[in-house]
């Protein structure tokens, strides 16, 4: 159980950990001289879901940006299995296996549901612009149709497969985004705020995925506000706020922990209520 | 698309090939006597002619087809010179039947000593600020227009039209009561902000609260200038023309620079409106909640700014401003159907430069690019003007999209 | 009113070698308006190089096949020049860039610096030559009653329209395939496409740089029918022609830009023939006020009144579909 290999783990800010898929090495993003992400050391082990909290503003969104290239740091480093990532830009990030999802879920709308999942499949030869003239791609794509239609299956979509992204309801468009994240076969999958908006409903539905993407060998990290659900599946929490990370533990002993608690007030470490 | 005319044949009766020889400096337009014009066919001289005190000249020619102009450089009296000095001859001026042909031959300012130096780039110093001033007079409304809704509007050009247009028919038109051009201005400069406000209410609006997206609003807004601009060709006709007053003054010389009184008008009386308005942002209520808006609408809003009417205000007198720009526009040149228009992309490389959503960055935009563009003529050749201006554009777009005065948040 | 000329007037637009020569241009913008999202407002500008391409390669005395081969070789590079820096701009920046390097190629072309090459103002004529003397057809009027064409135009028309054809085929294989849909889904949400891996620059580089090689056959196509290439044929008016026929035929689909330039070429001929009719023939008393020349600009004002009409109440043109637009969250 994975779970049993971070128990080991002490529970400090920055803590390495046995077998990490991501280590991040001083990352420093700012504003207009507001210092919105400085994080000195973070490890995300491998194989395992661990969310990503703190209050509004704390930098997570942002770092999620930077890790995955959609943003650019003032200075940084970090690994992806001892690969750099550094520099590397957002779309070659995702192919190198780690993908991410975004708060206001992003359906490709006027796209079919199936042309969805075709889009995000990986080494199509059709895709370059001499390939798409000249190159044999139709095989491969009957072999990415039949992985599209196995994955919206898994999520409840495939009898939706020739509806409009645009036409599906909020849920269905997370469930979407989620396996449409799988067709590129990631090694790592940051899910922003995946229960944002949800129905309540379809919480536990998105926290079954969420863990079976784990049960796959994926690893997960996700952002998320509501401590129930950070509670109910992560293995690891990381706690940020204004832009550093505070804590780090298994969920039992975020709850519980002083500074978390205080930056969650809005109080600074040594200030008392 | 094709514009061709096609001639209609008719008898051959009188060709000639004519012209008229002015010096030009700068604003100041001055006819040349006393210059020999030599027409030839293959080598053989056909006619001279000596251009009279209007610096008019005519040649007849002995029917259809290429001849060669030639203009006697030796004849041209002291302090005028061809401004290419290669082109002296035309070799194929071609003559269809019964043509009067117009043949061009540019003049300028001589060899000039170090004064005479001075006196051209100070002069030209001066008209680059006087059109830096109309450019913006009428950029200010695009950029506060874009600020506060987000719209590029392609049809601003043609508000500055429109408010020479009306100017002109209070002023010179048979059909209207001939006012003086600056009393014409003000019913003209209501017009244009009523027009502004009229577009908010009955289109834009309803059209954003519908969600149409941005492309798509732009789009519009093409659309309505062509509207604008070709219904105004229809009323007032392809012809330029002037207002009944300024149109024509002497230089004068003010600490050592000559120029019009009409340009350092203009231009005073620019500073003085964007002046104005410049107070109007900072201290009035309304001012700072029109900034307020167009650095962050939804901000604005939570802290309880009534958008809807600040977006009415701003089209009103963004609207009313590209107006009064059209006003001094004329005055300053002449009345012209698609006079706005050719300004449009000089607006764009006006509020480009200062700022896309910023007042005081089109003010700024405005004057630099005016003078950028007529002070450029020092060193390169007169055609690329309008070239300087978009070279700006395209340069700014890519090392600092939002501009001068602008933020980076804005472009993202 | 004389129903059946204007109305053969109209057909004859409709089927034009004006009509084929916009739908091709049409196509391209359609490729990087259309599909990929690009709001391209210097289309003209790739017409002009590929026009000028041929004109100039013939001028001094090349092959007319060269001439084809160099405009589409300018095209590609002018794509590649203005894409490379100006499409990390975000919709409304493209627009006010693109109209300009249009506007900055059009005075380059017609200043007397670059006279001695592109002939300035004046332009070059009589380069195609070559394209009319393998006209097969023999000489005569074919149709039928006042409905009939020259040998010469029907030549034109001939391969005008079928470079029509080529191109749609060239352009059904590529939307159809994978890179069709990547640019499909660059258009939908480019932070989307890039999350999953897509290089969205390259492609809309690649959107800009094919269509604007269409864009170049169109203009190539229309100098060649003309005979004639002058800076001040390609002016920004010329590239709202394109998209106006791109979006009343629909973006985004393959037939749009044929119908939609048919169509366009069809009203607009029309309505010349109509207005011509009620305000000179006609003389009615209503329309004293118009005369002749007058015709043009009613027409320029039509045509942006229906732009805008179109924009508002139908912006998916003829042949898209409402819920593909109801969908657009743009």
């Amino acid at each position: 159980m994975p779970s049993d290999v971070l128990s080991s783990v002490p529970h400090e800010p920055g803590v390495a950990k046995p077998d990490p898929i991501l280590v991040v090495g001083e990352v420093r993003r700012s504003f207009g001289g507001l210092r919105a992400v400085d994080v000195d050391h973070l490890e995300i082990q491998r194989g395992t879901i661990t969310s990503l909290i703190g209050p509004n503003g704390a930098g997570k969104t942002t770092l999620f940006n930077l890790l995955t290239g959609f943003d650019r740091v003032d200075e940084g480093n970090w690994h992806l299995d001892g690969g750099a990532l550094v520099g590397i830009p957002s779309f070659r990030v995702a192919r190198k296996g780690v993908v991410r999802t975004f708060q206001l879920t992003k359906s490709l709308a006027r796209l079919t549901v199936l042309e969805n999942m075709m889009v995000a499949a990986k080494d199509q030869v059709g895709e370059s612009f001499w390939g798409a003239l000249f190159g044999r791609w139709r095989h491969i794509e009957a072999a990415n149709e039949i992985r599209a239609i196995a994955a919206l299956e898994r999520f409840g979509l495939a009898h939706m497969q020739d509806e409009y992204a645009g036409s599906l309801s909020g849920g269905q468009r997370k469930l979407l985004e989620m396996a449409r994240a799988l067709m590129v076969d990631p090694e790592v999958i940051m899910l922003d705020e995946p229960m944002a908006g949800v129905n309540p409903a379809l919480t536990q539905t998105l926290l079954d995925h969420i863990s079976a993407l784990r049960d796959d060998g994926k690893t997960v990290v996700f952002v998320e506000h509501d401590m129930d659900v950070v509670q109910e599946i992560s293995e690891w929490v990381v706690v940020m706020s204004q832009g550093r990370v505070i804590a780090e533990g298994p969920p039992a002993s975020i709850a519980q922990n002083r500074e978390v608690i205080d930056a969650y007030l809005g109080l600074r470490h040594g200030e008392t209520a | 698309m094709a514009l061709i005319v096609v001639p209609t044949a008719a008898q051959a009766e009188n060709e000639t090939i004519k012209g008229t020889l002015e010096k030009i400096d700068g604003d100041t337009r001055e006819p040349v006597a006393g210059v020999t014009i030599t027409v030839e066919l293959d080598g053989d001289i056909i006619g001279t002619a000596s251009s009279d005190d209007s610096g008019d000249w005519e040649i007849p020619v002995p029917g259809a087809g290429t001849y060669l102009v030639r203009l006697e450089v030796d004849t041209l009296p002291d302090g005028v010179a061809l401004t290419d000095p290669e082109r002296s001859e035309l070799p194929s001026v071609s003559v269809r039947n019964n043509q009067n042909k117009t043949a061009r031959f540019n003049l300028g300012p001589g060899l000039e000593s170090g004064v005479g130096t001075w006196t051209r780039v100070s002069s030209l110093f001066v008209i680059g600020l006087k059109f830096g001033a109309i450019i913006a007079l009428s950029s200010v409304g695009l950029s506060l227009i874009f600020g506060v809704t987000g719209l590029v509007n392609f049809a601003h050009g043609d508000l500055v039209t429109l408010g020479a247009v009306l100017a002109f028919l209070f002023n010179a038109s048979p059909i209207g009561p001939g006012w003086h051009v600056l009393i014409a201005a003000i019913p003209a400069i209501l017009l244009v902000a009523a027009f502004g406000g009229l577009q908010e209410i009955g289109m834009w609006r309803p059209l954003r609260r519908r969600g149409t997206g941005l492309v798509s609003l732009i789009v519009v807004s093409i659309g309505l200038s062509f509207v604008i601009r070709y219904v105004v060709l229809v009323a007032f006709s392809g012809l330029p023309r002037p207002y009944n007053d300024y149109a024509i003054q002497n230089d004068i010389q003010l600490i050592g620079i000559t120029t019009v009184p009409k340009n350092l008008v203009i231009i005073a009386f620019t500073v003085v409106v964007l002046g104005l308005v410049g107070l109007f942002l900072i201290k009035t209520k309304l001012g700072t909640a029109m900034r307020a808006v167009a650095d962050n609408a939804d901000l604005a809003e939570s802290s309880g700014i009534d958008v809807s009417r600040v977006i009415l205000v701003t089209w009103i007198g963004g609207a009313g401003l590209a107006g009064l720009g059209g006003v001094m526009f004329g005055i300053s040149e002449q009345v012209q159907w698609d006079m706005g228009a050719k300004l449009l992309l000089l607006i764009f490389a006006a509020v480009i430069l200062g700022g896309l959503g910023t007042a005081f960055g089109a003010m700024l935009g405005g004057f630099v690019v005016g003078v950028a563009v007529e002070m450029s003529t020092l060193v390169i050749p007169v055609e690329f003007k309008q070239a300087i201006a978009l070279g700006i554009l395209v340069v700014m777009l890519l090392v600092r999209p939002q501009g001068l005065l602008g933020s980076r948040e804005r472009i993202g | 009113m004389d129903w059946s000329k204007i109305l053969i007037d109209a057909g004859r637009a409709a089927i034009g070698v004006p009509a084929a020569a916009y739908a091709i241009s049409a196509m391209g913008l359609n490729l990087q308006f259309g599909y990929t999202g690009l709001l391209n407002f210097g289309h003209v500008g790739s017409m002009l190089v590929g026009a000028y391409g041929l004109a100039i390669t013939v001028d001094r005395g090349g092959p007319f096949w060269l001439g084809i081969i160099v405009g589409i070789i300018f095209a590609l590079i002018l794509g590649l020049l203005l894409g490379i820096p100006t499409l990390r701009l975000r919709a409304d920046y493209l627009a006010i860039v693109t109209i300009a390097a249009g506007e900055i190629l059009r005075l380059t072309v017609r200043s007397s610096w670059a006279a001695p090459v592109t002939k300035g103002i004046f332009g070059i004529q009589r380069f195609a030559d070559d394209f009319f003397d393998v006209n097969p057809i023999p000489a005569g009027l074919y149709g039928i009653g006042r409905f009939r064409f020259d040998e010469r135009t029907v030549w034109v028309m001939l391969l005008g329209w079928g470079l029509v054809a080529v191109i749609s085929l060239f352009m059904w294989k590529l939307i159809r395939s994978p890179w069709g849909r990547a640019i499909r889904a660059i258009r939908e949400d480019e932070d989307a496409a890039l999350s999953l891996g897509k290089n969205v620059f390259g492609y809309k580089l690649q959107s800009l740089m094919v269509g604007g090689a269409i864009g170049a056959l169109a203009g190539m196509f229309l100098a060649i029918d003309q005979q004639n290439v002058t800076p001040d044929a390609y002016i920004p008016l010329i590239t709202f022609y394109a998209f106006t026929i791109v979006i009343l035929g629909g973006p985004g689909t393959l037939l749009g830009p044929i119908t939609g330039s048919m169509i366009f070429w069809f009203l607009f001929e029309l309505l010349d023939g109509v207005m011509t009719t009620l305000i000179v023939d006609m003389e009615l008393p209503v329309l004293s006020a118009f005369d002749a020349t007058d015709v043009g600009p009613i027409r320029f004002a039509l045509f942006g009144l229906g732009l805008m009409w179109l924009m508002v109440f139908r912006p998916q043109g003829i042949f898209g579909s409402r819920e593909e637009m109801l969908i657009d969250a743009q």
